[in-house]
């Protein structure tokens, strides 16, 4: 068994509504598993229902029908062992930037409880994010004395900082121009390869999937479904020369053309 | 001069304008004391009767402090508790704005007959004019926290206590003092209104008597000095907004404390 299974699984939304025309489909008998470990892509056109899978996963959001399955549990409630960074940095303005990395650690046990005690060692593994995503230097600053990529880059160490073994990344670079776009594809490579956690991520950006994930799942417009699945074996690591490369740009036409004929479903 | 400087000193020279502006008018139009007094009448009067001003400002201060202070921890609570569930918020906030339209002078003589003339009626009438904006603006500070923000804390297994600590109050700060601001200036209109409606004591009461003797400038001289209360309740909230929210300015200011420069 994978570590992540939906099996079958549909979201409404609005599903208390009487009237039926309130609700929506959001997606429709998704079927995913994901190994410990695996990084993942889905990408498909704006709205159909990507962010919703994640909330699923997460356990923010429970199926309509349908089962979600993370670690041989059926997921019920959030699960406290996942991270998360959205296109927004949401990074807290009234803390600088230690502190907002450092907030989940006031809130999942065991870290909670130790806050105290683990005080200094907590301050050093946030140092040693901030480094790895290239923001030595920084803890002291507030969060607007950042650029965008400068909060993205926060933003992924808040997401990693207590060790999560899933990491959800919902668009985490749409805001950003390219050439930061493109600097933060690398420092997610080296993240996932220093952490090793299963990452799913949600774009609408294809050559950013085809550079970071292992498997590409292209979802059709609403109602979101699954229409193929594509294994993306370029070696790591991998490096912007790559993207220019036939075959990466292959698979990139390649998953456009599913896109756009899931368009017209 | 340094634009600094000058920010400094613009409210005292804009005071100077009004009072200019008052006597002016006095002048041109040959005004009678007993109708508008001149600004130097009135700083006599302000003199003159220095201890009674005194005596019943103090009177006014406590009786609004507390209205203020009663409204600040009622608002405080029911802004939390309506902004953080939209089911409380649909329900509650039209009452609170139906309640907030109704005049507060109509309601002294409602409360003169349930706790009898005094300083409890211009406590509730301070109360009254002055929870409003505290209620409104934390409600809206928590109604407005990004979705986002709620998901990471959600996915974490945060609890709803540790959202309100970790993200709400702090997220309110500036909302909640901006409103203090605004409150404090209402619920000194809420006592004095009180106070000459049925007040024994306080600036109102003052002013009551004082306009029934035709002493004109007894009753700008009380006037004088609510503003004054009142301005100076104000400066006091600035200082600490400032000093608690400096995060939410970003300009001027905030910026030369965070880089020191």
């Amino acid at each position: 068994m994978s570590f992540i299974e939906l099996t079958d699984v549909d979201l409404v939304y609005g599903a208390a509504a009487q009237d039926k025309s309130a609700q929506t489909l959001a997606v429709a008998s998704a079927t995913l598993s994901i190994e410990h470990g695996e990084f993942l892509a889905i990408v498909g056109p704006s709205g159909c229902g990507k962010s919703t899978l994640l909330k699923l996963i997460s356990g923010i959001m429970r199926p309509s029908r349908g089962k979600v399955i993370v670690d041989g549990k059926e997921v019920t409630r959030p699960l406290k062992t996942v991270g998360m960074a959205f296109q927004n940095a949401t990074l807290l303005p009234w803390r600088n930037i230690r502190d907002n990395i450092m907030l989940p650690l006031e809130i999942v046990e065991p870290y909670r409880s130790r806050q105290k005690a683990d005080r200094e060692r907590n301050r050093e593994a946030a140092e040693v994010l901030l480094e790895k995503v290239g923001l030595s230097g920084f803890g002291d600053s507030m969060p607007w004395q950042l650029s965008g990529g400068m909060q993205q880059r926060a933003q992924l160490c808040r997401a990693l900082i207590h060790e999560p073994s899933i990491l959800l990344l919902d668009e985490p670079f749409a805001a950003l121009d390219t050439f930061t776009r493109e600097d933060l594809w690398a420092v997610l490579q080296d993240l996932w390869s220093f952490r090793k956690c299963t990452i799913i991520l949600v774009t609408h950006e294809l050559r950013e999937a085809v550079y970071l994930a292992q498997t590409v799942h292209v979802m059709s417009a609403r109602p979101g479904r699954i229409l193929k699945t594509t294994t993306i074996d370029i070696p790591r690591p991998r490096t912007l020369e790559c993207t220019f490369e036939p075959d990466f740009v292959e698979k990139v036409h390649d998953l456009r053309h599913h896109i756009s004929r899931g368009k017209q479903h | 001069m340094t634009p600094k400087s000058q920010q400094k000193l613009a409210p005292w020279i804009a005071t100077l304008a009004l009072v200019a502006a008052w006597w002016l008018v006095i002048r041109l139009f040959d005004i009678k004391s007993f109708i508008l007094p001149t600004p130097w009448e009135t700083l006599q009067a302000i003199y003159q009767f220095r201890y009674p001003l005194f005596v019943h400002g103090m009177a006014t201060l406590g009786t609004t402090l507390l209205g203020f202070i009663a409204a600040v921890l009622f608002g405080m609570t029911v802004g939390i508790l309506i902004g953080s569930s939209r089911l409380l918020y649909s329900g509650v906030y039209p009452l609170l704005v139906g309640f907030n339209s109704v005049p507060k002078a109509a309601l002294v003589p409602v409360f003169v007959i349930w706790f009898g003339a005094g300083t409890v009626p211009a406590v509730f009438t301070a109360f009254m004019l002055s929870f409003f904006p505290v209620v409104a603006n934390v409600a809206t500070a928590f109604a407005t926290i990004e979705p986002e923000l709620l998901e990471v804390m959600g996915s974490l297994g945060a609890t709803r206590w540790d959202m309100t600590r970790k993200i709400g109050i702090p997220r309110s700060l500036p909302f909640f003092f901006a409103s203090l601001k605004i409150a404090v200036t209402l619920a000194f209109v809420g006592s004095v209104i009180a106070e000459i409606v049925a007040g024994n004591s306080g600036i109102g009461n003052v002013m009551l008597v004082a306009s029934s003797n035709f002493n004109v400038p007894l009753v700008f001289a009380a006037l004088v000095v609510v503003g004054v209360m009142g301005v100076g309740m104000y400066v006091i909230f600035d200082f600490f907004e400032r000093r608690m929210t400096a995060w939410s300015v970003r300009g001027g200011d905030a910026l030369a404390q965070t880089i020191g420069g």
